[in-house]
């Protein structure tokens, strides 16, 4: 019965990383990324070639947040079939638990002197803290509800969505009302958000100050860090029967459904997983560039993401770090020499990736190296028939 | 011709007067079905007869407007899902076939493989060498051993139909809908279909709804013919191919 040799069962690390080289080559190129950049931003003199300069470093240090985003969106879009179109809301939530934990840092060093109230809050006469500010000078506390505030927005918005089976465009249409309703709730100063300005003015993180090269760099291994665990994370789950799952809930619902599978808790699961993931992101990101507001919460930036993982390569998770990458360099590099183009561009980039090149930059390197594989190998085949056919002639 | 009605307990699914409408145009109207334990049936009937409405009511995707659906003597499953109404042991082929194309064919059988169909469960499911065993045992019965690793979606479609049966034996349930199982299949095929519905079931209970006479006949069955959302006749095939209300609506066209 059993003539063909079982698989052989792989070790995890096997698993994760060694059998896959787009794997392989993220790993590794993070892992330098996490060491060589910091290390060339304070080791070496300001007027070396090599030297790292610090607008570098928190430029890569935000697009490394941003890969953590695309990667958020591909584990629910590219495995589940789940287009989110509100995912800037969960970063933007993240975004501001940590920046509520820094405006509680700043203490009495505010503008006004006020040792119990954030500027925006003494400004508008309030008298004390909101109670939903409370535990946010506790560093632990807010690292909680960075990952907390998504995870129940996104269990709230998911299983109404999902167990009224509400799919496809219907759900995307439905998560860019949400995060628009977020961005209208944050821009009212009652709110207690500090309404249209945000949060800013940030004066250190656990005591380190934020201008500090040694704190950048800091934030800069952070974010790499927890990049590359993310991965580590949905690359267990995309490889485990669970990603069989997700995959065969985007491919034939119904099927899944007919076999006994709960599709909505599935969906649930990663949607849950995949807005803390953006949250942790966006709290990794807010002490970089030094302000949340509630632009972040622009429908335009749900859309952005999309785009990011659309570039890369749907469904591959390196391919959305990939895309983040590229996407973010050509916007810092376009809306520096020619801002007026920058949205004609993404449109436009959009469009292209739509019509010619659906699995994006990652299935069209595959797609060269397979064909590169198959010639080289139709080359070898036909020197050893030439070779046999003149062994013959002798 | 029409047999009389049985126990309840002696019936694996038990339809007693089901309608469904949709818009008030009756799918079902006052349906009656009762398959025993251990047999296998064929249901013919004309193109919107409501034979795939029927099923969708047994599984869960339609709620039926009136009417009892009990399953193995006792379990009423109107007002179940169709997870919770696979998970007791209803397994469908769907009318066209479909299969987790991006997917290899091992992997597809892997994935309807009875078992626990926990979130958690699944995130550290390793399979065992019984359950390999299964698999392969499922294989060979469906004749893909030689295609196990290709991807689903590169199978012919007479394959896939196949895959889909494979995978419904995987969920060892005890009764299978199966909705127009040789649709496009050429003649070798379509007589192979009917061995292997036929040596399954030999151990689990079987609706077979189809279209094509001569696998009806190859399947030496009983016969259902539903008609307008209600059974019309019943019986053997010759009785019902002789039935003069069937030869108007239906054979004789
Ligand atoms: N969801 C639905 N909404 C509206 N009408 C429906 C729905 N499902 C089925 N119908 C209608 O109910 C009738 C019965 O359909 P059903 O699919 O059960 O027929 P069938 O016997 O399986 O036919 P076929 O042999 O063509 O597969 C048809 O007229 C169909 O149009
Ligand atoms: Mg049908």
């Amino acid at each position: 019965m059993t003539g063909i040799a079982p698989r052989p069962s792989q070790s995890l690390i096997g698993r994760l990383v060694t059998s896959n080289v787009g794997s392989m080559i993220t790993l590794a190129v993070l892992f330098a990324v996490a060491i060589v950049v910091p290390l060339l931003n304070m080791a070496t003199p300001v007027d070396s070639p090599i030297h790292v300069p610090n607008y570098m470093l928190s430029l890569l240090g935000k697009y490394l947040c941003f890969a953590l985003l695309a990667l958020s969106v591909d584990l629910i879009w590219g495995y589940c079939g789940i287009l989110s179109l509100g995912h800037g809301a969960f970063f933007a939530l993240g975004g501001y638990a940590m920046g509520m934990y820094m405006m509680r840092q700043i203490g009495d060093r505010g503008v006004y002197g006020n040792p119990e109230l954030p500027d925006f809050m003494v400004f508008l006469n309030w008298q004390e803290l909101p109670w939903y500010w409370y535990g946010f000078d506790n560093f632990f506390f807010a690292m909680v509800m960075v990952a907390l505030v998504p995870g129940i927005l996104a269990f709230a918005f998911g299983w109404f969505a999902f167990r009224s089976r509400v799919t496809g465009v219907y759900l995307s249409i439905i998560s860019q009302a949400m995060t628009y309703a977020l961005m209208l709730a944050f821009f009212r100063n009652d709110m207690g958000f500090g309404g249209n300005n945000g949060l800013t003015d940030f004066k250190d993180i656990l005591g380190f100050d934020l201008q500090a090269d040694g704190t950048r760099a800091g934030l800069f291994v952070a974010s790499a860090l927890a990049l590359i665990t993310a991965y580590l994370v949905c690359r267990y789950l995309v490889t485990s029967r669970l990603g069989k799952v997700l995959v065969a809930i985007r491919d034939a619902e119904n099927r899944a459904r007919f076999i006994g599978y709960r599709v909505e808790y599935y969906r649930l699961f990663v949607f849950i997983l995949s807005a803390v993931m953006a949250g942790i992101a966006g709290a990794l990101y807010v002490p970089q560039v030094g302000i949340i507001n509630p632009s972040e919460f622009t429908p335009a930036n749900s859309i952005e993401i999309v785009i990011w993982v659309a570039v890369g390569g749907r469904g591959t998770l390196h391919g959305a770090i990939l895309g983040a990458f590229m996407v973010n360099y050509a916007k810092s590099y376009l809306t520096g020499a020619m801002p007026e183009v920058w949205l004609f561009a993404l449109g436009g980039l959009f469009i292209f990736v739509t019509l010619f090149m659906p699995k994006g930059v990652v299935g069209l390197v595959a797609k060269g190296s397979q064909q590169w594989q198959l010639r080289r190998r139709s080359a070898r085949d036909l020197r050893a028939e030439s070779d046999l056919r003149s062994e013959g002639a002798k | 011709m029409t047999r009389a009605k049985p126990e309840l307990h002696d019936t694996i699914l038990y339809v007693d007067g089901v309608s469904v409408s949709f818009d008030g145009f009756k799918a079902l109207n006052n349906l009656s079905l009762y398959i025993l334990a251990g047999e296998l049936r064929a249901i013919i009937g004309p193109n919107g007869a409501g034979k795939t409405t029927m099923m969708d009511v047994v599984t869960g995707k339609t709620r039926p407007d009136t009417g009892d659906v009990i399953f193995n003597g006792g379990t009423d499953l109107t007002r179940m899902d169709e997870a919770r109404i696979a998970n007791l042991g209803i397994g469908r082929k769907f009318q066209k076939p479909t299969v987790f194309e991006s997917q290899t064919v091992y992997d597809n059988l892997e994935l309807a493989l009875a078992g626990n169909r926990n979130v958690f469960s699944s995130l550290v499911f390793k399979l065992n060498g019984q359950q390999r065993d299964r698999i392969d045992e499922v294989f060979e019965t469906i004749s893909l051993s030689a295609d196990r690793d290709r991807l689903a979606g590169d199978l012919s479609h007479g394959q896939k139909q196949w895959l889909e049966i494979g995978m419904l034996l995987m969920q060892d349930p005890e009764l299978l809908l199966v909705d127009e199982p040789v649709a496009g299949m050429t003649d070798a095929e379509t007589e192979q279909t009917a061995e292997l519905l036929k040596s399954i079931a030999k151990s689990h209970s079987v609706v077979v709804v189809e279209h094509d006479m001569t696998f009806v006949r190859a399947l030496a069955a009983h016969v259902t013919v539903l008609h307008e959302g209600s059974v019309l006749a019943e019986g053997t095939l010759d009785a019902v191919q002789n039935n003069e209300q069937v030869i108007e609506v239906y054979l004789g066209r």
